[in-house]
């Protein structure tokens, strides 16, 4: 892998008990890119996800993040490979038992020496920058689905990773909040130079910040490229539909 | 983030005449800065304006801006200033995108407490919500039951028989084992007195007593509260949790009638078996015990067959018919009462164990004073 890519993915098989979802991927991330795994529901962008970040074994494969390996990657190794990249689970996953504060603060507690006050300005200054203001003191269940997206968001750049993978920050959230995610995504990636890996079937926040996808179907890719490229000359019906049904629905 | 790049000298402080200079440099990422946050912050105490030179900062993270901040409000609680000169422009534009004011630490959220009298009033009437609660549970899990036994078709049985499993035949090692060494034991501590008078034998009589009226009961029922009605609050409560239970509620099923009244079914239906089981293995321990000691085995069945009545077994089996339904209805209630979050998870895992213990106890001595009034 050359210094002009952050992540790898080399036959990648991956799936559940044994019974692969995923067949043989192959692709690149380029640093500082925005990139999009698309695809319809239960076509495996989770389970790609999961498997970029460790969360499984990959049945088969390779998957290099910085220049390592995640998928044999055990013990020590495996830790420095988790503190490049942080990210947001689909479903938020907050702990329920602590402040939206005391979340994003918290791998600032494991990772950083830094002093109790600057942990707590930081995890605010985060929220901050995900629009939480004001709510730094309240429990995940007394905030809305939406807001919780966007706390487990600041809980992700917690660290100041240079990658951060993202499943659907914007599924469940209004037009409005999720225009401003994806702006928020967009300064990140441009004032930060932070890569961003993100699954997504928001066509809005494809257009809006993606700079490069990849289609996923029938257990493998069948898109790569420039979304708009993609839309305006698809390579095939699958791609089609995806871009194409989807502009109709929000045309009628 | 390695300690070589926390060595560089991220941070020069100049003491002039009118104003105090910072010089910031390299990286400032998290471990820079918690290097010289103190130092950073010490610098700024002395009530003079502050300029922070960042021309040499060639990274900025979140760690980096934090300290920006905390200087600004270390400096304005004295009423000085400070000014940011040098950063480069993608971070400049992020640095005045801050909201100075609301960076400041939120209060929490109220969460109702209106000192003590609020809070004797919030009490007594939650208390009183929660009889009537309770009271409401008991009847529609009554209703339920009762519509059961009308329409056994309506039962969905392989849920059920899931339940039946996990409750009832799993739980067969464990209230074994409880029982057959409680028998053991009871039947070792009598021994030895009873044997100084030559009336050992009689150690049969009282553990068969003891094992079928009392403690066969009320061990299995115990064992069950552990293992089956916190299972029930746990399963129930992460459902809640989850928003199933809402769920349910919206498809317009009754969550009581859903899922507590096939648990409480369960619960009817595999304590007495437990118990019979329990009986058995208790009475087996302390015959096991007499057998060290000596005596023949065909000895201790002819005792143990004139010490035990029918009676007696049918005063324990009656008792476990309602300690079953006490178990998996505490259990399916604390469940579905449950609050947000998943430590209330715990907490009703928690109260069910507790709360069904008590009731056990309580419901034994009610049965030992009716019983000993009925001549039972
Ligand atoms: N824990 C699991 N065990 C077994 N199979 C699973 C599991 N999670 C997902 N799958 C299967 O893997 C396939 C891909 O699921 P995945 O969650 O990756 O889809 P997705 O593209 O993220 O969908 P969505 O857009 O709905 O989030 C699905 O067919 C699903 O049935
Ligand atoms: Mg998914």
């Amino acid at each position: 892998m050359d210094a002009d890519h952050i992540v790898e993915v080399r036959g990648l098989t991956a799936g559940y008990a044994g019974q692969a979802v995923l067949h043989d991927i192959n692709f690149r991330v380029r640093r500082g890119e925005i990139f999009m795994i698309l695809g319809g529901s239960g076509s495996g962008k989770s389970t790609l996800l999961k498997n970029m970040i460790g969360l499984y074994p990959a049945m088969s494969g390779e998957v290099f993040i910085g220049g390592d390996d995640i998928v044999g990657a055990r013990g020590a190794a495996r830790e420095k490979i988790l503190r490049k990249f942080g990210v947001m689970y689909q479903g938020g996953a907050l702990f329920g038992s602590m402040s939206l504060e005391g979340n994003v603060a918290l791998p600032l507690e494991e990772w950083t020496r830094l002093p109790a006050a600057a942990r707590a300005l930081l995890a605010r200054l985060k929220l901050q920058q995900v629009g939480l203001d004001g709510f730094a003191g309240y429990l995940p269940s007394e905030i809305s689905g939406g807001m919780q997206k966007r706390a487990a968001v600041a809980r992700a750049m917690a660290l100041d990773p240079a990658l951060l993978f993202l499943d659907e920050p914007s599924s469940g959230l209004d037009p409005v909040t999720s225009a401003e995610l994806d702006e928020l995504i967009r300064s990140l990636s441009r004032n930060l130079g932070i890569t961003f890996v993100i699954a997504s079937h928001e066509l809005s926040s494809i257009f809006a910040i993606a700079d490069r996808v990849i289609m996923l179907d029938g257990g493998g890719i069948v898109a790569e490229g420039d979304p708009r490229e993609l839309r305006d000359r698809p390579t095939n019906d699958y791609v089609r539909a995806f871009f194409h049904h989807g502009k109709e629905r929000a045309a009628a | 983030m390695t300690a070589d790049r926390a060595a560089q000298p991220v941070l020069r402080v100049e003491s002039g005449e009118k104003e105090t200079v910072l010089h910031l440099a390299g990286r400032l990422d998290d471990a820079t800065v918690a290097a010289c946050w103190d130092e950073a912050l010490g610098a700024v105490s002395a009530a003079r304006d502050v300029r922070v030179d960042c021309a040499g900062v060639d990274y900025c993270g979140g760690a980096g801006f934090a300290l920006l901040v905390a200087l600004e409000e270390a400096a304005g609680r004295h009423g000085a200033r400070v000014r940011v000169e040098g950063l480069a422009a993608r971070f400049r534009e992020l640095y005045d995108g801050l909201e100075r004011e609301k960076l400041r630490a939120a209060p929490e959220p109220e969460r109702g407490h209106g000192g003590w009298v609020a809070d004797v009033g919030y009490i007594t009437s939650e208390r009183a919500g929660d009889w009537r609660a309770e009271a409401e549970f008991v009847g529609e899990v009554g209703a339920g039951l009762v519509s059961l036994a009308r329409h056994p078709r309506t039962l969905r049985l392989r849920e059920w028989w899931r339940i039946v499993e996990k409750a009832g035949s799993n739980a067969l090692p464990i209230v074994g084992l409880v029982s057959f060494l409680t028998g053991v034991i009871i039947a070792f501590q009598a021994a030895m007195p009873m044997r100084q008078f030559g009336v050992d034998i009689f150690v049969v009589n009282l553990v068969a007593l003891a094992i079928t009226r009392e403690l066969g009961p009320i061990m299995t029922a115990i064992v069950l509260a552990g293992r089956t009605g916190s299972a029930f609050a746990a399963e129930i409560g992460t459902m809640k949790v989850n928003e199933e239970v809402a769920a349910l509620t919206t498809m317009g099923l009754s969550p009581v009638r859903f899922l507590a009244v096939p648990r409480v079914l369960a619960g009817i239906a595999v304590t007495p078996l437990l118990t019979v089981y329990s009986m058995a293995a208790g009475i087996a321990g302390g015959l096991v015990v007499l057998m060290l000691i000596d005596f023949p085995l065909a000895t201790l069945m002819n005792q143990l067959s004139g010490a035990l009545e029918l009676q007696d077994i049918a005063a324990g089996l009656i008792k476990s018919f309602f300690f079953g339904a006490v178990v998996a209805g505490v259990g399916c209630l604390r469940g579905l009462r449950t609050g947000a979050g998943p430590a209330a998870v715990g907490d009703s895992t928690t109260r069910s164990v507790v709360t069904s213990i008590f009731l056990i106890v309580v419901l034994d001595a009610i049965f030992a004073v009716v019983y000993y009034n009925i001549d039972f």
